[in-house]
């Protein structure tokens, strides 16, 4: 697939979720999960679901798009990311049996719709993000598949010296200067 | 936030995180430390995003859908109401980040200390066993016996401060020690030192604590 191609499907699903949010559009939903759910699902399976656990987790997943999707902010995530943030709980709730932890809300001051060049910025980050990690070595790019889907240990991560962080990290500053500025 | 931090959560803890591979404990301090550290939480933002990127495009992990599927999803999401962002309730005393409030309340006076020897008191946390997370009390200027490490231990400072070989952790600052460390932490003299600690192996003492004591104090 070209490069314009998928950016553009990707600023097609931030439309996705506006609809979504905005009018609960149906469609818009299921154009979402057609591409999103398989992909979940998968997720679950490699993590250690058998394949009706992760059909129900897939599944609760996407019911969490739809509830929570006032909560998606384009200008912090991609969709793909928010996804994998929901499904990553949803794994460590079902297949782990554990709490997760999570930091303290911020307080990003009173309630206002992103500035809309704030998420083509974010959007086009993530593309840039998407495009190094497709273009590293085999081998690497295995290791990072294996680390998300939940293949490594976390000693084994720690271990990892094989892992790409810094080549990948030195190739995108992600919202990190514009997280900053949010938050003063 | 305006916090002085200088030792950070390193990169393999926060992929750790981001993937959801670490154990609850270290979750309990990596959640914390996020909770004052706007930088850590921004290098967060990068490794969910590495996260979103192999999620969708890794074509080998691509499941079928039971027949009924998106059936079925759809009558789910008729009855589902719009959920609300989590609230957490505003607290007075914010010297225990929220994260940790989930596990000891919403001060450290509900924290029911036992003493380890020289002074230093511990308290376990409740979580999985695949890891112990620990609240450590080391009075000013006294020292934690000197001890090494099977596995992993991370601690993070609440209250006061400590030096070791390493260098002076303060209030957020998170040191990682690994196996190869062998360090005495000693509490800065100005204010008793109050830390989270977490390790995933136990640690091993040299000469103070018999290890017979070590089985019983769980630390
Ligand atoms: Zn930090
Ligand atoms: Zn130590």
């Amino acid at each position: 697939m070209s490069t314009r191609e998928t950016a553009e499907k990707r600023s097609l699903w931030v439309d996705h979720m506006v609809r979504i949010h905005t009018s609960r559009d149906r469609a818009a939903f299921a154009e979402l999960y057609d591409h999103f759910a398989p992909r979940v699902k998968g997720f679950l399976i490699k993590s250690g679901a058998d394949a009706s656990l992760a059909e129900e987790c897939a599944q609760e997943v996407m019911v969490t798009v739809w509830a929570k999707a006032h909560l998606f902010d384009a200008s912090r995530a991609s969709v793909a990311t928010w996804i994998f943030t929901i499904a990553r709980n949803r794994k460590i709730d079902a297949l782990r049996k554990q709490r997760r932890p999570e930091p303290e809300e911020l307080t990003w001051g009173p309630e206002e719709e992103p500035a809309q060049a704030d998420v083509i910025a974010l959007q086009q980050e993530s593309e840039t993000l998407a495009r190094a990690i497709a273009e590293l070595p085999a081998q690497q790019r295995a290791l990072l598949e294996k680390a998300y889907f939940g293949e490594l240990t976390h000693s084994e991560i720690a271990a990892q010296t094989g892992l790409p962080l810094g080549t990948i990290k030195s190739r995108i500053r992600l919202a990190l200067d514009r997280l900053r500025h949010a938050m003063k | 936030m305006k916090n002085n931090i200088k030792h950070h959560l390193t990169d393999q803890i926060l992929m750790g995180y981001s993937a959801g591979a670490l154990p609850e404990a270290f979750n309990i301090l990596v959640a914390s430390h996020l909770s004052l550290c706007d930088e850590c939480r921004a290098h967060l933002a990068s490794f969910d995003s590495i996260g979103g990127a192999v999620l969708d495009s890794t074509p080998g992990a691509l499941a079928t859908l039971d027949d009924d599927s998106l059936a079925a999803v759809m009558a789910r999401i008729e009855n589902t109401p719009t959920a609300s962002a989590p609230v957490r309730p505003k607290r007075r005393d914010t010297t225990v980040p929220a994260p940790l409030c989930d596990y000891i309340g919403d001060d450290l006076s509900g924290v029911k200390w036992r003493n380890i020897g020289m002074g230093v008191r511990q308290a376990i946390l409740p979580t999985s066993s695949d890891a112990t997370a620990r609240l450590l009390f080391i009075p000013a200027g006294a020292a934690m016996p000197d001890h090494g490490h099977n596995g992993t231990e991370m601690t993070m400072v609440l209250q006061g401060a400590f030096q070791d070989e390493d260098g002076y952790f303060a209030r957020g600052d998170v040191e990682t020690a690994d196996a190869d460390v062998n360090h005495i932490p000693v509490a800065d003299i100005r204010e008793d030192c109050i830390c989270l600690a977490v390790s995933d192996a136990p640690l091993r003492f040299k000469g103070l604590l018999p290890r017979i004591v070590q089985r019983f104090i769980r630390i």
